[in-house]
Formats: C-alpha cells, sequence, structure tokens
C-alpha cells in the first residue's frame, strides 16, 4: 500500500484519462445512435470538458482543506466570489466617458489580475480562517457558510457598486454585476491568431465542414483550464506528500497529538485554509471569465458549494486522484449526464407535451399511462437531478462512505517509506498494507 | 532542538547531581467548583525515573496537563531549564523538549507506523509549506526526510516493532499502540518525558518490556516522570517518589520511605503496598 506514492503517479494517470476516455466514449455512441450531428456531440463534449476542470480545480482545493487538514468549508462559492471580482476590478478597463454606465476597473494586465484574485482570496482566508480556527471544527463551517453570504451581499449591495480607490472609480456594479470587457491571453495569442484560424479552417476543410470556431475556441480554453487543474494536481500532491502535509493529516486524525508532538498547529491550520482559499479565488477568477462572461451576485448562490462537496464525497476525501475523478463523474454522469440522456431519448420517442403539474402527471398513473411522468420528469430534468443528487449521496453514505478512492490513504512523505529497509528484514511491502 | 542529546548521559553518570530540569511551585487548578489541584510543589531531577502516584483524583492528570500546556495553570509556576514556561502553549513546551504521552494510546490510526514515527521530530525542512511545495527546494527536505526514515527504524527496532512499520497504527493491538506512543514521542529528542500512565491495560510481559526500555532509555540520559495507578510498579522502578492526594504533594521521597509514610497509608487507606 505505502510503496505507492514514488510509483502510483503513472496508475493515478492512468485511472484519470481512462475515466475521462469512458465518459467521452459513452457520450460519442449515445449521441451516434440517437443520430445526433457530430459536430454537437463534440461541442457537448468540450462543454463538459470546460466545466470538469473547473469542479476538478474546485475539488482538489477542498480536499486540500476537508480531505487533507479536516477544515469543514461550506463557503467555497464565497472564495470564488472574492477571486473573480478581484481579477475584474484588477483588470477590467478605466470607465471612458464614451461608455459611461460600464463601470471600470483598474485596467492592469491579466496577470496581474490572475495574481491579485490569488492573494486577495488568500488573504480573505486568512481573515476568515483566524478567529474560526481557534474554536471547534463546526464552528469553520458555519463561519464560511455566513462569510459566503455576506460576500454575495456584499457585492449585492448598492454601497460598493462604486466608489473611489487610488483615485480610480471601480465597484462591484451592485445587482447588475461586471462585465468582462477585457481580452485574456488566451484569446490575444490564441485564438485571434492567424495559425489558429488556418488550423481551424484546414480542420473544417478536412472533416464535416460547417463552423467550427466556435466549438474549437472553446476547446482551447478546455484544454488550458484542463493544464490548470494539471497543476493544481501535482501541487497538491507535492503538499500532501511531505511532512507538511504529515502534519496536517495528524491534525485531522486527533490534533491534540499534533500539539503534544511541538507542532504549531493553528498555524499548519490558517496556512492550508489559506492556500486552499487561494485556490478556490483563482477557479472562481476563471469561471468568470470563461463561462460567465459578467458576474453578478447571483452566479455564486450556496448550491455551487454543495455541488463541489458533492464531487468530493464521489471521488473519495483524501485522495487527490479521486477528488479529479469526483470531479469527472459528478458533471459527467450527474449534472450534464441526464440532460444529454433526455436529448437522446426525445431523438427516439415523441413524449409529447407534459402535464403543467405533477399532480396532472401522477394521475394519469391511474389509467395506467406512464408517459405523463415521463413527460413531466423531462420537462423539469434540471430539478429532478437535483433529487437524483441527493439519491445518490444517500446511497454513497450506506455503500462507499469513503467515495471511490477515499480508502486508499496516500502516504505523507517526501520519499517512499520503508525503501531503506535492509532487505529480509522487512515485511514484505505486498502484504504490509491494512487497508485491503 | 533541545540539546540535551547531544549529551545523553552527561549528568546521568552521577545519577541525578541535584539539577532539576523540571520544578513545579505551587500549581494550582480550578474546574468551577472543583479543586483538580492545590498547590502541588515538586521537582524532577535530571537524569531519574520519578515517580508519581496518587488515588483517583487525586490531580495527576491535571498536574501533566497544566506542566504540558494543555491546561491553564490558575496559580503557581513550572520552570523548565532554567525558564519560566507556566501557561505557555503544548507545542512550545513540547519544542522546548518537555513532551508528555497520553494516558489512552492516541495513535494516529489512518496512518502507518512509520508516518506517526516520521511526524514526531521537530525543526522538519519540509513543514514549511515553500520547501516542499517549490522546486529546487524540495531536494533538501527529501535529504532529511531520508535520514529521519533511518531514525525511525532504529527507534522501531529498539522497541521491537519494526514489522509493524508499513501496518496503519489502527491495526495494533494496544500493547503495541503503548510502544509506539513512546516511541513516537522519543524521537521529538526530548530532554523530559511525562508517561502518563504508560502501563495501563498492559500484560505483565510487555509490562516488564515497557519498564526495561524505560530503564535503559534513563541509562541514556533521558529524563522520566512516570505516573502510574500502581503503586508497586512504582514502588519497585522508582528511586524518586511523589504522592499527590487531593491535588496536593502528600509526600515525597525514595520508595521506603514512602512505604512507611503514615499519611501515604492513610490515603490509600488499606490498600496493599
Amino acid at each position: 500500500m505505502s510503496g505507492e506514492t514514488g510509483s502510483g503517479w503513472g496508475n493515478d494517470v492512468v485511472k484519470i484519462v481512462v475515466t475521462f476516455a469512458v465518459m467521452y466514449a459513452v457520450y460519442f455512441v449515445l449521441g451516434l445512435i440517437a443520430g445526433l450531428p457530430l459536430q454537437g456531440i463534440f461541442a457537448t463534449v468540450v462543454q463538459l470538458t470546460l466545466l470538469i476542470a473547473l469542479y476538478a480545480m474546485l475539488t482538489l482545493a477542498l480536499n486540500l482543506h476537508w480531505g487533507y487538514a479536516g477544515l469543514f468549508n461550506i463557503g467555497i462559492v464565497g472564495f470564488m466570489a472574492v477571486g473573480a471580482y478581484t481579477m475584474l476590478i484588477i483588470s477590467k478597463p478605466p470607465a471612458s466617458a464614451s461608455a459611461a454606465a460600464v463601470i471600470g476597473g483598474f485596467g492592469l494586465p491579466f496577470s496581474v489580475g490572475v495574481v491579485g484574485a490569488v492573494v486577495a482570496t488568500a488573504l480573505v482566508g486568512f481573515v476568515v480562517a483566524l478567529p474560526a480556527l481557534r474554536l471547534r471544527a463546526d464552528y469553520l463551517a458555519i463561519t464560511t457558510i455566513a462569510f459566503a453570504e455576506i460576500i454575495r451581499f456584499t457585492f449585492q449591495s448598492g454601497t460598493f457598486s462604486e466608489f473611489d480607490l487610488f483615485g480610480t472609480t471601480v465597484g462591484t456594479g451592485g445587482g447588475r454585476g461586471l462585465l468582462v470587457n477585457f481580452e485574456d491571453p488566451i484569446t490575444t495569442y490564441v485564438l485571434d491568431s492567424g495559425a489558429f484560424a488556418a488550423a481551424v479552417d484546414w480542420i473544417e476543410a478536412a472533416t464535416i465542414g460547417g463552423n467550427l470556431q466556435p466549438v474549437m475556441d472553446t476547446a482551447v480554453v478546455a484544454t488550458v483550464l484542463m493544464a490548470v487543474v494539471a497543476g493544481y494536481y501535482w501541487l497538491f500532491r507535492r503538499t500532501g506528500e511531505s511532512p507538511f502535509g504529515r502534519v496536517l493529516k495528524a491534525i485531522n486524525e486527533d490534533e491534540d497529538v499534533a500539539r503534544a508532538l511541538g507542532k504549531d498547529t493553528s498555524r499548519f491550520k490558517v496556512k492550508s485554509f489559506m492556500l486552499g482559499c487561494a485556490l478556490m479565488g483563482l477557479a472562481g477568477a476563471f469561471y468568470a471569465m470563461y463561462f460567465l462572461g459578467s458576474v453578478n451576485p447571483t452566479a455564486f448562490k450556496p448550491q455551487f458549494t454543495f455541488f463541489v462537496w458533492v464531487a468530493l464525497i464521489i471521488g473519495g476525501a483524501g485522495s487527490n486522484t479521486g477528488s479529479v475523478l469526483g470531479a469527472a463523474i459528478f458533471v459527467g454522469v450527474l449534472l450534464r449526464g441526464p440532460l444529454f440522456v433526455k436529448n437522446v431519448i426525445e431523438t427516439f420517442v415523441d413524449i409529447g407535451s407534459a402535464p403543467p403539474t405533477i399532480i396532472d402527471a401522477v394521475a394519469a398513473l391511474g389509467t395506467l399511462d406512464v408517459t405523463p411522468v415521463i413527460a413531466y420528469t423531462f420537462e423539469n430534468i434540471s430539478l429532478f437531478r437535483i433529487i437524483a443528487l441527493g439519491v445518490v449521496l444517500v446511497w454513497l453514505m450506506k455503500r462507499r462512505p469513503s467515495g471511490l478512492l477515499g480508502h486508499r490513504k496516500e502516504t505523507a512523505a517526501a520519499i517512499p517509506l520503508g525503501r531503506l529497509r535492509p532487505v529480509g528484514d522487512a515485511e514484505p511491502a505486498a502484504d504490509g498494507g491494512g487497508s485491503e | 532542538m533541545s540539546a540535551a542529546d547531544d549529551v545523553p548521559g552527561a549528568e546521568t553518570a552521577v545519577g541525578g547531581d541535584g539539577s532539576a530540569p523540571l520544578r513545579v511551585e505551587g500549581l494550582e487548578k480550578h474546574f468551577g467548583g472543583i479543586t483538580a489541584v492545590d498547590g502541588a510543589t515538586f521537582d524532577v531531577e535530571r537524569g531519574s525515573l520519578t515517580g508519581l502516584i496518587g488515588p483517583n483524583g487525586a490531580g495527576k492528570s491535571t498536574t501533566f496537563d497544566l506542566v504540558t500546556g494543555f491546561h491553564r495553570p490558575d496559580a503557581g509556576s513550572v520552570r523548565f531549564e532554567g525558564e519560566d514556561i507556566t501557561g505557555r502553549r503544548p507545542h512550545e513546551i513540547a519544542d522546548r523538549g518537555l513532551v508528555r504521552t497520553f494516558q489512552i494510546a492516541r495513535e494516529l490510526g489512518e496512518m502507518t507506523v512509520l508516518e506517526n514515527m516520521m511526524l514526531a521530530p521537530g525543526d522538519q525542512r519540509g513543514e514549511q509549506l515553500w520547501r516542499s511545495v517549490l522546486p529546487g527546494f524540495r531536494g533538501a527536505v527529501r535529504d532529511q526526510e531520508g535520514e529521519l526514515l533511518e531514525r525511525c527504524w532504529e527507534m522501531l527496532e529498539f522497541f521491537e516493532i519494526d514489522h509493524l512499520a508499513e501496518e496503519y497504527a489502527k491495526n495494533l493491538s494496544g500493547g503495541q499502540r503503548k510502544l509506539l506512543e513512546m516511541a513516537r514521542v522519543l524521537m521529538t529528542d526530548p530532554t523530559l518525558v511525562l508517561l502518563d500512565e504508560p502501563l495501563a491495560g498492559v500484560n505483565p510481559t510487555l509490562e516488564e518490556k515497557l519498564l526495561d526500555h524505560v530503564h535503559e532509555l534513563r541509562e541514556e540520559g533521558y529524563t522520566f516522570l512516570l505516573v502510574e495507578h500502581d503503586m508497586s510498579v512504582i514502588l519497585e522502578n522508582c528511586k524518586h517518589v511523589i504522592v499527590m492526594h487531593q491535588g496536593r504533594v502528600l509526600a515525597e521521597g525514595t520508595p521506603a520511605e514512602i512505604k512507611s509514610d503514615e499519611r501515604v497509608l492513610d490515603a490509600y487507606l488499606g490498600e496493599a503496598i
């Protein structure tokens, strides 16, 4: 078991790649069976990848909080909002006289905005953590969710919609929010480049033709965000597999033991909390840039936080690989799957129009007619998948409370433990594991 | 880190030269209306195995918590190596070389025995996040991990639990957990170890073994303060014994003196000593 640390990288990457491949294959096969246009299926899969990237970042960050340090953060969306708004305020161009209605920003480069988002969220995380970490674990949960709501209402309030800072008029835009009216480096250097346009033309000519520009644009962004996920994964893996991660693990299990062994546990908790928050803020900035196009407070409702939690629970708290898998499965199967399957089925059968209320739908069951119920379900699939989400969670809690990979403990050390043992003296590593 | 491990046995040659690394004076602790510790005063001499006994509720464990920073005393002072450490936080005290074990072994079950052991040493480079994460610094972290791992193996061998090194701590038996707890605390390079009932719930064979280990380590220069319930263990193994009763130090002296002390006999009320 513990020998997996060093050699496990390959294995874990394979697990992730296989999961993605299987999911894509299912989407393509279902889509082709239903006779959906190839371009449409491709667009669906690209969108899916983009969304998985976002959830994977958030799940990895949450895994550091909950899986490693045992910090119960249910204010994820608040930290995302801080990152998103900071990014926009820093990088939006200053308000001009010609477009007085648009609230301006500092007009600093994109990279400054990204760094600003990370730093600002880390600092906010510090402020949130400071009072709460001295108290019991559940108080942190209350503090974080309260914080997330405070942030949302602060951004909503008219008071901060416009204010002067360092001689520039900036603001949150209140309920109207902020528009992303500046270019990011991906657009500037890749999407707008001649080479990319030529490549898209070539692909269009070589395949089915049509206008592939939008979906190719999204594909590029999705690729870049997946690279960011890889960066997150690398960072958290190094964090976990280190003496730092070891102390976090110890705190998670029994904080008094860590203290008795001379570890300043508050410092470790604050640091890991700040790191996780900073990366949630970064994910929030990307969310604003590549998903929303404009931010406003309604995009940061608590529901989002709980989606990330579901992804972590599916994947298994404590495992970075599990976090990525959890995000992929959550988005691919639970979040987007029902919508896609509905599209597929509707190409085969004409369900007809849905009854206006669930009462009507269920009443039809009396005449043994199930069509109204199905039609009603399809009509409201977005709502019904939330119910399905709950059912899946209950099932998981009963059948596999540690998620997909939560049972596997990633060894907390910078080197593989047990290697220095003189041969013959040690129990063979193969049967040394106790968790199987 | 404490300097004590650099010169193990420097003072022990004399078998306790009168220097006392730990001086506790007038310690008091009240919980609501209950007085748990009521002016406890005692010293622990360097290189000694000092016993602390007393009937249930005598305030032994609370005294431990006060000395190691897990509770704040209401009055009195704790001095360690000449420094006033009263009311300092547990990790600061542990960092100075004054460490404790817990009455009920508190192994970290979801971690392997080796991970448990590797957790303990102080001054680990890799406990600084940036060193562990940034490329270019991790090499130094790994080097230190290698050295620590070697020491962990030696300690596990000393306690004869090296065959369990890769086992999850939750799979250990009660006695093995006690051994792990003691091995782990020694990885911090302590000067003085407070053992809170290390023999509770341990079978006689293992009890013998544990005591042998303690004696051997004491000869190497470690100092121990041993809390025990069982009088006979203390009287047989410690040269100096402190008896607590109702939050105070009732008597202090050699086992022989304690045995014949009327007040102690009264406190234990007919219990065979």
